[in-house]
């Protein structure tokens, strides 16, 4: 099934700057990586995914839903959201910040349940960092400050998940196992992934389709091998790659 | 976690000896031994005859009663919108008056005292009501396609504060000595109100603010991570910040409007708390600032009228006790707590 359908979709920011993008879709279970460099649309695209931005024309679908029939509500139980990590306020505990996904489920004068704690304690051992459940959350690092976020969104019970670049600030085995994370929870939960990344290598590796941004446009959109080539990184990087095989898998380099 | 547990209840209670040790505190000296039997008399025998003189009770119920309660709902009334604002403005620095309330009372109550002093009430309904007029004001101006981003309402709450004050500096010059003196007395905060009558007027309008901001107080966690990622979470930012502020502006407003600018609780108890319990968790934290604001406004107010022979503004107090107080806390943390 579909859980998200993107057509004729239209934002600008003045005359400066619009993203457009058509017919994109994502179904359960599958990931869609959204590579580009920064500045190319990636986040307005997710933010509008999620009615965090208004498109001033087009159309998208959330299970086969227009989005704009849903409530802040509703749409929260169908859509999680992992922003890009920063240091809040307050040192709440892991638990605590995890616990934040269920909000969506209570009224607005209510306080989470025996049940939305359960859930909340699920998520952890699902995303694997049950063991953090105590510590304050401004005192962890940022591949674990990550994962907590991304339990939390768990914690949501999404049908569809979103993720603002999850790999920026992390060093090389945070970024593998935020990104293993992610595509593992798809595959075993049937949940539809759209993420942001930066690097071509984690998109050729971790996707199931890629859709190759530049200046608010989606220029290559398919299979990762069919969008992912010298020609196509170099037409929206602007730098000379090389592409290379090892055993079975491609990788691309910058030619230096 | 047990240790927690009983620590929380302990401060829970704390309300309880504070304010009967508060009737035994006073000018007119009656020693706390007959102000318990006059308390135990009015339990069990309202009607017997009594060893001591008929003006003792009269001044344990209708004098020292009225004010500490006043005290323990004023001090609930602080430290609760100042728990609650810090979380809606995601900032542990931030006071009650953020909003410009207590400018806006401030220049009620001038306006009563130099022009209305004959109506009775009038600086208290003016003071109030100015109060919850600068919130609005703060809170439109702040407004902007739909939207009031924190940022705004913290600007919109100094331009407010000064635009206010500016009036009431005018109001100042343009009034005669002898009301000015209650105008600067009054900005100094004092709970020397008599009767029932003040507190059952603010008393109501205070807890049925912090009824609504307890409710909220788990969902005021998840409005402290910020608009877009508790916007994100399911959160309706706009109508429940609006509902947090509004409660918060009530509360503050009902007391201010009987007692006058009282600093430094607001700022200094959620703090406090936070930093006594080890969580910024808003479940705990609103009820147990609850708890320990009142506390510290009936001690602020014992040692106000029972230091000097004359009565000291209370307000004095609470900065006098609170600012030193605050400097401590961050000595000791070394700026660790804000992290």
């Amino acid at each position: 099934m579909e859980v998200v359908r993107i057509s004729g979709l239209e934002l600008s920011y003045g005359d400066l700057f619009s993203v457009s993008a058509d017919s994109l879709s994502v179904g359960g279970g599958e990931v869609l990586t959204l590579l580009g460099p920064n500045g190319s649309g990636k986040t307005t695209l997710l933010k509008c995914i999620n009615a965090l931005l208004k498109p001033s024309s087009g159309s998208i679908e959330i299970c086969g839903r227009d989005i704009l029939s849903y409530t802040r509500n509703e749409l929260s139980r169908a859509i999680g959201y992992v922003p890009q990590s920063h240091t809040p306020s307050f040192p709440f505990s892991v638990l605590d910040v995890v616990l934040m996904g269920r909000v969506s489920y209570l009224s607005i004068f209510q306080q989470p349940s025996k049940a939305d704690y359960r859930k909340a304690e699920e998520a952890l051992s699902t995303v694997g960092i049950s063991a953090m459940r105590d510590r304050p959350y401004t005192n962890i690092s940022g591949g674990e400050r990550q994962l907590v976020l991304i339990a939390r969104a768990i914690a949501q019970e999404p049908k569809l998940l979103l993720l603002d670049e999850p790999t920026a600030h992390l060093d090389f085995r945070n970024q593998v196992t935020t990104l293993e994370t992610v595509r593992r929870l798809s595959r075993e939960r049937g949940i539809g992934v759209v993420m942001s990344l930066h690097d071509p290598n984690h998109a050729l590796m971790y996707s199931d389709r890629i859709a190759l941004m530049k200046g608010g446009r989606i220029l290559h959109k398919g299979r990762p091998v069919d969008v992912v080539n010298e020609g196509t990184i170099e037409e929206v990087y602007g730098i000379p790659v090389e592409m290379i095989d090892h055993n079975g898998r491609k990788f691309i380099l910058p030619r230096v | 976690m047990q240790k927690k547990r009983i620590l929380i209840s302990a401060l829970l209670l704390l309300p309880l000896p504070v304010l009967v040790t508060s009737l035994f505190v006073g000018i007119y000296s009656i020693d706390p031994f007959t102000v318990l039997s006059i308390l135990a008399k009015r339990v069990s025998d309202p009607l017997g005859s009594a060893p001591w003189p008929e003006v003792y009770e009269t001044i344990v119920f209708n004098i020292r009663m009225p004010r500490v309660l006043l005290a323990l709902v004023g001090g609930i009334a602080l430290s609760v919108s100042g728990a609650s604002l810090q979380g809606v403005f995601r900032n542990p620095l931030v006071d009650t008056y953020i909003l410009g309330v207590s400018a806006g009372a401030g220049l009620g109550a001038a306006i009563g005292i130099a022009y209305f002093a004959g109506i009775p009430g009038s600086v208290q309904f003016l003071s109030f009501a100015m109060g919850f007029a600068a919130f609005f004001t703060t809170y439109t101006v702040a407004k902007s396609k739909g939207e009031t981003p924190v940022i705004s309402l913290v600007l919109a709450g100094v331009i407010v504060t000064a635009l206010f004050s500016a009036i009431l500096s005018i109001i100042k010059f343009f009034t005669e000595s002898e009301k000015l003196a209650g105008v600067v007395y009054w900005m100094m905060g004092s709970l020397a109100v008599t009767g029932w009558g003040p507190l059952s007027q603010t008393a109501p309008l205070i807890l049925v603010g912090f009824a609504i901001v307890f409710l909220m107080r788990w969902r005021i966690n998840v409005l402290s991570m910020g608009d877009e990622e508790a916007k994100a979470l399911g959160v309706n930012v706009g109508r429940d910040r609006f509902v947090v502020l509004l409660a918060s502006t009530l509360m503050v407003s009902a007391f201010v409007s009987v007692a006058g600018i009282i600093g430094w609780i607001g700022l200094v108890v959620p703090h406090t708390v936070r930093m006594l319990l080890g969580t910024p968790d808003n479940r705990v934290v609103v009820p147990v600032s609850a708890s320990l604001g009142a506390v510290f406004l009936m001690v602020a107010d014992d040692l106000a009228r029972s230091v000097a022979s004359f009565e000291l503004p209370v307000g004095v107090i609470t900065t006098l006790v609170g600012a030193p107080f605050f400097l401590y806390l961050l000595k000791l943390r070394g700026g660790s707590a804000w992290k």
